[in-house]
């Protein structure tokens, strides 16, 4: 069973939408509310929408399931190694080297309550990227084989 | 004494979400109902945790932009939110589960998904 | 200088390798069956060096701190305030007995799955599961964070299920995976809803400094039994014991003998709740919680025993006999809490009940590992677990059966197999305490005894049965993961003074040493 043209489109436009807005969530989690969790789950849901929308069949040709393992193992692998890096860099593992050094995520943040600078707070910026890749790839990997188990409705 | 019992209804959600959740997990049987009084307790226990966090007058913890220094703990909220994520990874998996045990049982009535004995 | 940056960052690499593992396994896994062979065996080797690397750090120069996130890994308090704030890992000499334990098993148990599970698809998912329940368990006995340690226990909990589940066939697993969820997940609640009204209250999630500031109040009560009771039903103590049988009978063989040290980490953390937490406070009656414990043991040894000897399926036995060794180590270490009070009486037997409970741990993790690992080979080759359908098996698979009876032996308490040697240290402390709870111990060990004498002469004496006929030895891999346990059983058995001495004894020092867990954290800088 197919949904109509309107809501196919309708969830074409909607896609990219929220995909940037998911971004935006997991960027700015070290200033506004979110981080990596969180935007991850959005922009999963904008993978749900396609989900609805489209037929499994559909879905399956755009959004393949290895391009999501692979993603999901790259933002791990992103996690780890900014966790690791803190060794390379004579501080325990998951030690913030880069902040308030002034280089990459380096800019030092005022005290109290400010308008907020993206470019501060050092390693949790990255933290935060592989964080939310990882959790796209994962979330819409768990939507893809709820699906599968599903069977096919039958034509009326 | 009302905005004494007022500051405390949080605390009264919680123990109604969990005693529906525990209900919901004791008296049903469809398997899909037992995972979501699950998910209920879930909650009541998240909304437990947020609600410790809470300062008279304080606002969110957020610095950006913030109208005044005083602020609720945010490190209640940092648990609340790694406990979230759990749900979510457990409720998934039980699903999951659910829907194999359909597929090979043929029912998700939980008197009947009953081969293991003894 | 290789060799100094590695140990200085050990903790963290406890937690980093297998996860390093787990996270690329699927990409890793998806070259070849070859690859992805070797690749577990690799994860499984380095984890197992780091484990043991950090316990011969630990026994040798005392308690390592990690503290993660700081300016130098043993930066405990920030230098702004007074109390800790960061998540750290505080591996004192119990932590280091229970590395050791799920270092050695992680060990054995990949290199068994390499030939026992071959046969099976989906095998990427598998081993990294099976890496993140090793991650998850490290990490349960290595972190002093409260709130880490329920992280970690999830994280073994969700695990430990999905592996259960793993053989879908005919959804039995998947029935027995799902109840462990839901059990584990309800457990797990109460857990965190103790965690906050602790933290609530006091303001601390490291264990140290809530060590410190813990007064006795009634909320502080209702937060223990939320601890406690959860955490005795993870480690399979009656009367929540009823997972046990259905979970470690249908899970893979591998994945069950780590289940059992999973639930040993479970009793660990029981443990340092009810020591390090709470062990200091006046009003906290050592005798009420020392009989607590022991009521629990006493209960579990016999309730295991009895509800074994009818089983007929080989592996659902050994469970409840889990359940009934488990209760020798809580009588052990029952008998240790109620006498920590009275000097005299700890000098002379609280000490060495404590050692003896201690010293079953790593036992039984070890010849109970053993045994599922021969039942499962059992299963590989035969293709039933059932008792009254084996048979005979005994004249083709002459190693797996020198293994069950090493196993069969150790579980028993027979002399020189390493299960007499913690046996005799209970026995004879537990007799001066009372002598009526060491008689129930050494009857369950003789009902033990019977047990596995039925299991053995089911299984493999007899003669040949016409549908085993084609049963061949098993593969290499299965038998190089049980000699590594049976080893350690028959050395540990032959020659255990120098493990009681290395090993227990500082552990036991550990556990009753609570001032010195609080100082290392807070007195240091």
């Amino acid at each position: 069973m197919k949904m109509t043209k309107i809501v196919r489109t309708t969830a074409d436009v909607f896609y990219p939408f929220c995909l940037v807005f998911g971004l935006y969530v997991v960027i700015h989690g070290h200033l506004t509310p979110g981080g990596g969790f969180q935007g991850g789950a959005v922009m999963a849901t904008g993978a749900a929408l396609l989900i609805v929308a489209h037929a499994y069949t559909d879905v399956t040709r755009r959004i393949r399931k290895t391009a999501l393992k692979i993603l999901e193992a790259i933002g791990l692998m992103m996690f780890l190694f900014a966790g690791l890096s803190g060794i390379l860099f004579e501080r325990p593992f998951m030690g913030n080297w880069m902040a308030l050094t002034g280089k990459l995520f380096g800019t030092p943040v005022a005290h109290g309550p400010n308008p907020g600078d993206l470019n501060t707070a050092g390693l949790l910026p990255l933290l935060n990227l592989g964080v939310g890749i990882e959790v796209l790839g994962g979330l819409t990997i768990i939507l893809l084989y709820m699906l599968s188990g599903i069977k096919e409705e039958k034509q009326p | 004494m009302t905005t004494e019992l007022l500051l405390k209804l949080p605390y009264f959600t919680v123990v109604v979400l969990t005693l529906l959740g525990l209900a919901a997990m004791i008296f049903k049987r469809n398997l899909i109902k037992i995972l979501m009084g699950l998910s209920l307790m879930e909650s009541a226990v998240n909304l437990f945790l947020v609600a410790t966090g809470y300062r008279t007058g304080g606002v969110a913890p957020i610095f950006t932009n913030a109208p005044s220094p005083h602020m609720t703990l945010p490190t209640v909220q940092a648990l609340t939110l790694t406990s979230i994520v759990i749900g979510v990874a457990t409720s998934a998996m039980m699903l999951s589960f659910a829907m194999v045990i359909y597929k090979k049982y043929g029912t998700v009535d939980a008197d009947k998904v009953k081969k293991l004995k003894g | 200088m290789m060799d100094t940056f590695v140990m200085r960052h050990l903790p963290a690499l406890l937690i980093a390798v297998p996860l390093f593992a787990a996270f690329l396994m699927p990409l890793v896994g998806s070259l070849g069956p070859k690859v992805r062979s070797a690749w577990v065996f690799l994860g499984a080797l380095a984890t197992a060096a780091v484990g043991l690397a950090l316990a011969g750090k630990v026994l040798a120069t005392g308690t390592v701190l990690y503290v993660f996130g700081a300016a130098i890994p043993q930066q405990t308090l920030p230098p702004d305030a007074a109390f800790p704030i960061r998540i750290m890992f505080q591996v004192d000499a119990l932590s280091a007995l229970m590395v050791v334990i799920a270092s050695l098993s992680s060990l054995g148990i990949a290199i068994y799955s390499l030939a026992a599970e071959s046969k099976q698809s989906g095998l990427e998912t598998f081993y990294a599961m099976l890496f993140l329940l090793i991650a998850g368990v490290l990490g349960m006995v290595a972190t002093g964070d409260l709130f880490n340690f329920f992280v970690f226990l999830e994280i073994s909990s969700l695990a430990g299920a999905a592996l259960v589940a793993y053989r879908v066939d005919d959804g039995v697993a998947v029935e027995a995976g799902l109840k462990y969820a839901l059990l584990s997940t309800v457990g797990a609640l109460a857990v965190l809803t103790a965690i906050g009204i602790l933290f609530a209250q006091y303001n601390a999630l490291n264990l140290a400094s809530l060590a410190n500031r813990l007064q006795f109040t009634a909320l502080d009560q209702v937060a223990l039994v939320l601890l406690v009771v959860p955490l005795a039903m993870k480690c399979g103590a009656v009367p929540m014991h009823f997972w046990t049988p259905d979970t470690y009978a249908t899970a893979p063989s591998s994945v069950t003998a780590f289940l059992v040290v999973s639930s040993q980490a479970s009793l660990y953390g029981l443990f340092r709740i009810l020591f390090t937490l709470y062990g200091h406070l006046v009003q906290f009656s050592w005798a009420t919680f020392g009989w607590f414990l022991i009521v629990l043991g006493v209960l579990s040894m016999f309730v295991g025993v009895t509800m074994a000897i009818p089983q007929k399926d080989v592996k659902r036995l050994m469970a409840y006999h889990a359940v009934s060794q488990t209760g020798y180590m809580l009588l052990g270490v029952g008998v240790g809490l109620a006498v920590l009070g009275d000097a005299d009486a700890l000098a002379q037997y609280g000490k060495t009940a404590m050692a003896g409970g201690l010293f079953h741990v790593i036992n039984h993790a070890m010849y109970k590992g053993l045994l599922f690992l021969t039942a499962g080979a059992v299963f590989y080759r035969a293709g039933t677990r059932n008792l009254n359908k084996l048979g005979g098996l005994g004249h083709d698979m002459p190693w797996t059966m020198v293994f069950f009876m090493i196993g069969a032996l150790a579980i028993a308490g027979v002399p020189p197999f390493n299960g007499f040697a913690s046996k005799l240290l209970i026995y004879e402390s537990v007799f001066r305490f009372s002598p009526f709870l060491s008689i129930v111990a050494m009857l369950v060990s003789i009902l033990t005894l019977a047990s596995f004498v039925k299991v053995f002469h089911a299984m493999f004496l007899g003669p040949r049965r016409a549908e085993f006929a084609a049963v061949r030895e098993v593969p290499a891999p299965m038998l190089a993961g049980m000699a590594l346990l049976a080893v350690f059983v028959v050395v540990a058995g032959l020659a255990p003074q120098p493990f009681v001495d290395h090993l227990i004894v500082p552990a036991v020092d550990a556990v009753i040493d609570r001032a010195g867990y609080v100082a290392a954290i807070l007195g240091g800088r």
